[in-house]
């Protein structure tokens, strides 16, 4: 087809573009996904029986704003990312700031405890399965937010992949610490960090074949 | 900000509120420079046309990701860099298979060799013992009819008239002339 063609029937389909359509299909995606890993989380594993009572405590707080900021953070990158020539470094290093709070937490409990509790808080009763039970979770969100990628435009495909599934970890661990009762901030630091970023690299892996455009 | 940006903005945002005239001024403005944008990089060719009509198709399945705060041109030069990359990429792949191809040619070549190897071994078996020698020396190994002389013995006419007679029983197995 001659490209003057072309240019005739691309003009004949310039239907008007909703301001903050890169927004709102990422949270369609995110927000489809993460109801589906909600309802997982609820069928699987069920919430902690424990949960007003934990909802007093500091521990419980700092794993939620932990993988809540988190997961914003890499929502932040992701929509950078998803877009080309747009500048993404400074989000996507802005997602290492809640894992070196969370860090900082982490040694400074460490340091405060008394030798014989050191087990205990880093390997908890469940750090063994824990990184693993977040991938599950996470797997519904990972697929609304490729689903939503593969709608934008990355320009470099492994990268934004891996946002991709950060952001999914992020939102997974979010919803898994309704389940988790754990309490140890370096498990905290160590195992919620490792399930998010198995998925991470799992985003970057998938995206190198499949947000390709 | 330059001429060329605050012009072909002003058009983005019109197209991306549904001017369709807008839409197709963008489209024809931006052609030429994708053309020269191509042409640098991969030649003038066919590849630069289609990188061109590629390119157009992209900016429209992909317009709603243009942020509009922003300048317009480095989101277009993104889009045109990532076709030029992604058509590397496949060309990268066109330009490997007749290699793997040619490869699978030898390979092919090779297992017709081996198989006509093993039909002669199996038609020579049938062949009397002194005769077989006889082919093998004059005919494979590629001697002289006086250096299979020497090593069987015979005398020069009798390795003649051995392997021709060979070769005529040979011939009649798998029904030639010699």
């Amino acid at each position: 087809m001659k490209t003057e063609a072309l240019i005739e029937r691309l003009a004949e389909r310039a239907d008007p573009v909703a301001p903050g359509t890169v927004l709102r299909t990422l949270a369609l995606g995110l927000g489809g996904g993460a109801a589906v890993s909600a309802l997982l989380m609820l069928t699987w594993l069920g919430p902690r029986p424990d949960l007003a009572a934990a909802m007093t405590t500091g521990a419980y707080w700092v794993k939620f704003f932990y993988t809540l900021i988190f997961a914003i953070a890499a929502l932040a990158a992701v929509e950078r990312l998803g877009r080309p020539g747009a500048k993404s470094a400074a989000r996507a290093a802005a997602m290492l700031l809640p894992f070196l709070a969370v860090g900082v937490i982490a040694l400074w409990s460490w340091s405060a405890a008394r030798p014989g509790e050191h087990a205990q808080m880093l390997y908890g009763g469940s750090y063994d399965i824990c990184p693993w039970r977040i991938v599950v979770v996470s797997l519904p969100v990972f697929a609304g937010v490729f689903w939503a990628l593969r709608k934008l435009a990355p320009t470099g495909p492994v990268l934004a992949g891996a946002a991709g599934g950060l952001l999914a970890g992020g939102a997974g661990a979010f919803i898994y610490a309704f389940h988790c009762t754990e309490t140890g901030m370096p498990f905290l630091a160590i195992w919620y960090t490792l399930g998010i970023i198995m998925v991470g690299a799992l985003g970057a892996v998938l995206g190198r074949f499949s947000l390709r455009w | 900000m330059s001429d060329a940006e605050a012009r072909l903005k002003a058009l983005m945002l019109s197209a991306l509120a549904g001017d369709a005239a807008a839409y197709r001024a963008l489209l024809t403005a931006l052609s030429p420079h994708l053309r020269a944008y191509y042409a640098r990089r991969v030649g003038q060719s066919a590849d630069a046309e289609d990188l061109v009509q590629e390119t157009l198709i992209a900016i429209h399945a992909r317009r709603a990701t243009y942020d509009t705060s922003q300048p317009f041109t480095p989101w277009l030069h993104a889009v045109a860099r990532y076709k030029l990359i992604d058509h590397y990429r496949r060309s990268k792949i066109r330009r490997t298979l007749p290699l793997e191809e040619a490869d699978a040619v030898f390979a092919e070549e090779e297992a017709e060799a081996s198989d006509a190897a093993r039909d002669v071994e199996k038609l020579l078996a049938a062949l009397p013992e002194s005769r077989r020698r006889l082919v093998r020396h004059v005919k494979i190994e590629g001697l002289s009819t006086a250096e299979t002389a020497k090593r069987t013995g015979l005398s020069e006419s009798a390795v003649k008239v051995g392997v021709h007679r060979a070769l005529k029983t040979l011939a009649a197995m798998i029904g030639r002339e010699p």
